[in-house]
């Protein structure tokens, strides 16, 4: 599960984290896609409390990486808390944004999100690698 | 003349004998009542004038909708306990109260301890002449409806052709009946006296809506007016009825719903105290000025006054028995809420409706669009809710009246949207709170019912509780107490528009518009709950550009739209895009083609004719589609909003400007209409299309609004379909001219947007509307809901405020940032896209082409070689 790291002083994980943009260059609920050195796409998501949780861009059922043009919004989980979650523009899969679990296959097998870890520093968003569940 | 276990009078045993006057709900409700308060040996006489047992009177009307009057009989457990003696069609004639003996029509007598009247009311007839003539009617009893029916169908046949009836008296029984003559297939009008419909009940703004809904059945109404005489045919029945003026209106029968007097000459006659205008007067005990005689129900005057209405007298039922039982309750006095059981239309009334109390307060939502009027009454301070007044959508009928006199505890513009879901105070009502008025049910049995009693859902509640079995009012409210306790216990789902509204596009779009909301945020935090999802966004932001119109882009509202709105592009499967240029009427120039050529070629996008008559180029990356649009807007190119619910095409055929055949300038009014109505957000998309002949080569019949030309003018047809549920459109209107064409699509389009549901195109919508394309002529051609001046200009707004978004957006630096293919790298190109040819163009690789490798003929980074 990605925690947010904000607090976590920043040389614990200095050697994993890849500086990516500020955290102005982001919309609240707007994805923004982001190119890591190693190829992969990641898809950042900026939440009206102010959290950024970043995952895969890369839409599992579709094998497309579109998830940073879906529709970010919450829901109702099991523990009764509302999660932040994105919709594939594709064919409308939801998966949770804190964990990367699928909420909705639309009748598909469950494909799950590798999530990232991310911490924000001096303003600036920085992105760890993925932690697959 | 019958008689259940019928004995002669015995002699007075140590069992207390009680006579109940009258058969009628309140009777049987007294005697139920009684009986369940234990097992005390009385003697019950229950006598009654009427040839059958007590019956739901108040669902009188649905004997007509096939209900057998058996169906009517109300519970006859209680009638059958042995220590109850049911007589049915002997009247009581004469009470001896010094001997404490009544006597009946067939000389049968009874003594009693406690004598009950209950003998209700009868129907009034006007003091003018005719009004007792054959075809004349009052509508009260199981008796009086099958005589209705029984003249309706002889004189029918006599004259050889379907009735024309009159229904004197336009209050909530005129309505009943003329819904049920109109039942009958007699065509109605209904004549009141009043300024508007209910005017007991609702205020004059509530009665025009009213009567609006009401002429949308096709039942005339004359307002202010009274008839002076029945005029008879040459065989005597009724022919006419005659007004002051000395106008005359047709009428072969007629109902007489003018009001109810309380049947207290029995009463009268043995000296017991009586109101000047009617009803044996009742202490709080339900007490006569003789305290071995009891009046209940409508026959009872209370404070001066009798009601007719049913839960009154319930509440009185109750009251006798539990003072028989030497209990010590007391009438509360009358509750005059109401509802109109006429199906299709909805009103109630409640609590102080007429806004009387001192300093009260009114909030009143109209929508003359959707036929819906509702008005709450409130304390000088806004908290407390006094009454209540609801036309066209009476969904919140049941939440509101248990609140009366209570604080509201919200927003009161939250209880007036249309919506059953809206009415927020539903789940939150204390358990003490009356729900069923008819049947005095707590909200706190009902949950009982379901906890304790195992109820699985609401008829079972009202099997078990009675709540909602007998006006029927409390039921939607019942239902959703039922439903919420069935989901804490973890039962049912909800089947609200998603997990973060609970109301439906139509109810929403009022909502907002009531509400003034211009932001998604203010809308959810208002009507729904945490922030939204790939359902309520799309619509709220739908619903937004038809209230506000802003650019799709604008603000907030930008995260709202899904990727194909936000970048104004298709998404196609590998997340890539399309790219449609606007050609109006399927027309484009040779100067046009090249353009559009020389961007596909560069690039390198695979290109089609779509079926919409316009060419569609795919393959565009996010980070080129403003690079693409610049060159097409440069050329004079603008949107096709292939990507939004708006408008899409207008397709063609090329008409009397080429074809031998054409009438009129197809190609001229499809390039017209497309351009009027371009960028034109809605429910879900439109298309139209306009053919020069009736030889219809443009398909135009399969379209929402399809336009063909004939000899006098243009055709309109509306509601037609492609897809998924083929459908053809349906004439609307012959002969228009090319002003009237375009005002009647222009009605027909925002009427359609301001009330259909989320995703439903023209073609169910229409099939749901209420009268039908006749309904919907009426709508827009006679301006019968009086909103033709809105819809129109809506329209002209719409039409003055058009700008092409992709214009604007090639404008705006901000807007552009979207369509960045990277944050920490805006142009770079998507390295997982990869492209093959066929047929001397570009496709999507499969994935096994992309495992090998080898087909790829074009990665992102490669220009396209053919
Ligand atoms: C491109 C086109 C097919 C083509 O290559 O010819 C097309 C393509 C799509 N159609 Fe269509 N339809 C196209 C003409 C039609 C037509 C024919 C017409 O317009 O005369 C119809 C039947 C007529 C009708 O709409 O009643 C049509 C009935 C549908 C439907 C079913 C609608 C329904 O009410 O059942 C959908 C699904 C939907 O909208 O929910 C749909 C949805 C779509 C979508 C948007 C599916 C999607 O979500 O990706 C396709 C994307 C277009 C794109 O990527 O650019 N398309 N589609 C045509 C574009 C027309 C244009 O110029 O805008
Ligand atoms: C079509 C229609 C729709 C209605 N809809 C509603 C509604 O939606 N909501 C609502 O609250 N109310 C409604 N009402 C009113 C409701 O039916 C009455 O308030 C209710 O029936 C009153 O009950 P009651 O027992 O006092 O009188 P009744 O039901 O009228 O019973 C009295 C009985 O006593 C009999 N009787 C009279 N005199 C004698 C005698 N001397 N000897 C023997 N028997 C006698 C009468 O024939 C009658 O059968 C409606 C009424 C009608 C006609
Ligand atoms: S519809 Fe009539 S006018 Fe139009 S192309 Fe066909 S034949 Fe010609
Ligand atoms: S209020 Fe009439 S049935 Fe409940």
């Amino acid at each position: 599960m990605t925690v947010q790291t904000a607090t976590m002083p920043q040389s614990s994980r200095a050697g994993a984290l890849v500086d990516v943009c500020a955290v102005t260059d982001l919309e609240t609920e707007r994805g923004r896609a982001a190119l890591l050195p190693d190829g992969t796409q990641v898809a950042l998501f900026l939440l009206p409390d102010g959290a950024v949780r970043v995952v895969s861009n890369c839409d599992p059922y579709a094998g497309a990486n579109v998830l940073s043009r879906g529709i970010v919004g919450t829901r109702l989980v099991a523990d009764g808390t509302e999660t932040p979650t994105i919709a594939s523009p594709l064919h409308k899969q939801v998966w949770d944004l804190r964990t990367g679990e699928v909420l909705e296959t639309h009748g598909r097998e469950a494909r799950h999100l590798p999530v990232h870890a991310v911490e924000i520093d001096g303003g600036r968003v920085l992105i760890g690698e993925a932690e697959t569940r | 003349m019958t008689s259940r276990s019928h004995a002669e009078p015995s002699p007075s045993t140590d069992a207390h004998r009680i006579v109940v006057i009258g058969a009628g709900m309140v009777a049987h409700r007294f005697v139920e009542s009684l009986l369940s308060r234990g097992d005390a040996p009385w003697r019950i006489a229950v006598i009654g004038d009427e040839p059958r047992a007590p019956y739901d009177r108040v669902g009188l009307t649905s004997w007509f909708e096939g209900r057998a009057a058996e169906d009517l009989a109300l519970d006859a457990a209680s009638l059958s306990d042995p220590r109850v003696e049911l007589v049915t069609g002997d009247a009581a004639t004469f009470i001896d109260r010094g001997g404490r003996i009544v006597t009946t029509s067939a000389r049968r007598r009874y003594e009693y301890d406690t004598l009950v009247l209950a003998t209700g009311s009868y129907a009034a007839r006007p003091a003018i002449d005719g009004s007792h003539l054959p075809g004349t009617f009052v509508y009260r009893t199981i008796d009086d409806l099958e005589d209705i029916t029984a003249f309706v169908r002889q004189r029918s046949a006599e004259l050889g052709r379907p009735l024309r009836g009159t229904v004197v008296g336009g209050g909530l029984l005129g309505l009943e009946a003329a819904g049920a003559l109109q039942g009958l297939e007699v065509d109605c009008t209904v004549i009141h006296s009043g300024t508007h419909l209910l005017s007991a009940q609702i205020d004059r703004a509530g009665g025009e809506v009213l009567g609006r809904l009401i002429r949308e059945r096709d039942i005339r109404i004359r307002t202010e007016s009274r008839a002076t005489r029945v005029a008879p045919g040459p065989e005597g029945a009724v022919a006419a009825l005659e007004f002051p003026d000395g106008s005359y209106e047709e009428s072969d029968l007629v109902i007489f719903t003018v009001g109810v007097r309380p049947n207290d000459s029995l009463a009268r006659d043995a000296g017991l105290d009586a109101e000047p205008r009617g009803g044996v007067r009742i202490d709080d005990g339900c007490a006569t000025n003789d305290p071995s005689v009891l009046a209940i129900g409508e026959v009872a005057s209370h404070g001066g006054r009798s009601v007719g209405l049913v839960a009154p007298g319930y509440a009185m039922a109750e009251v006798a028995a539990d003072r028989l039982c030497g209990g010590e309750s007391t009438f509360p006095g009358f509750d005059e809420s109401t509802k109109l059981k006429l199906s299709g239309v909805d009103v109630a009334s409640f609590g102080d409706a007429f806004a009387a109390s001192p300093n009260a307060l009114d909030v009143v939502f109209s929508d003359p669009v959707g036929g819906t009027y509702k008005k709450l009454v409130l304390s000088d301070d806004a908290k407390t809710l006094l009454g209540g007044v609801l036309v066209g959508d009476a969904s919140a009928y049941g939440s509101l009246r248990p609140l009366v006199g209570g604080p509201l505890g919200g927003d009161p513009s939250a209880y007036l949207m249309p919506s059953d879901g809206v009415a927020a105070p539903t789940g939150d009502l204390p358990d003490e709170a009356i729900v069923c008025s008819c049947s005095s049910v707590t909200a706190g049995r009902i949950r009982g019912a379901v906890h304790e009693d195992g109820c699985a859902d609401a008829d079972e509640v009202k099997a078990c509780t009675r709540a909602g079995a007998t006006c029927g009012s409390c039921f939607v409210m019942v239902k959703k107490l039922v439903g919420k306790e069935l989901t804490s216990l973890g039962k049912t789902v909800s089947n609200a528009l998603c997990e973060h509204f609970e109301m439906s596009r139509r109810q929403l779009f009022d909502a907002v518009r009531v509400a003034e909301l211009t932001t998604f945020t203010q809308i959810i935090e208002r009507f729904g709950h945490g922030r939204g999802c790939d359902v309520c966004k799309p619509t709220v932001a739908s619903i937004l550009s038809g209230l506000v119109g802003e650019h799709v882009l604008d603000g907030e509202n930008a995260t709202l739209q899904d990727t194909n709105d936000h970048v104004m592009a298709n998404m196609q499967k590998d997340g890539s895009y399309s790219v449609v240029p606007r050609m109006p009427g399927g027309e484009v120039t040779p100067e046009g083609l090249v353009v559009i050529g020389s961007v596909a070629k560069k690039y390198g996008l695979y290109t089609k004719l779509t079926g919409g008559q316009r060419i569609d180029m795919f393959g565009a990356r996010l980070e080129q589609l403003p690079l693409i649009w610049r060159e097409l807007v440069d050329a004079g190119f603008e949107s096709g909003q292939a990507y939004g619910k708006s408008l899409r095409t207008v397709k063609s055929c090329v008409g009397s400007t080429w074809c031998r055949y054409g009438v009129l300038d197809a190609v001229g009014m499809a390039v017209n209409l497309e351009l009027r109505y371009r960028g034109l957000r809605s429910p879900h998309k439109l298309k139209l299309g306009v053919s020069g002949c009736a030889r219809e080569c443009a398909e135009a019949r399969g379209k929402d609004v399809g336009v063909i030309a004939a000899e006098n003018g243009w055709n309109m047809y509306v509601g037609g379909n492609g897809g998924f549920t083929p459908r053809h459109a349906e004439l609307l209107s012959e002969g228009l001219s090319n002003a009237e064409l375009i005002r009647a699509i222009d009605r027909f389009f925002m009427y359609y947007i301001r009330t259909a549901d989320r995703l439903q195109r023209t073609a169910p919508w229409v099939q749901e509307l209420e009268g039908g394309l006749d309904g919907l002529r009426e709508v827009i051609f006679e301006d019968s809901l009086g909103i033709c001046d809105d819809l129109d200009a809506a329209m002209a707004r719409h039409v003055a405020g058009y700008q092409d978004e992709w214009a604007a957006t090639l404008e705006d630096p901000d807007k552009l940032r979207r369509f960045h293919s990277f944050v920490n790298a805006p142009d770079t190109p998507d390295p997982s896209l990869a492209y093959v040819s066929e047929r001397d163009q570009v496709r999507p690789a499969s994935v096994e082409e992309r495992e090998s490798g080898a087909v790829i003929i074009a990665g992102t980074t490669l220009e396209v070689r053919r």
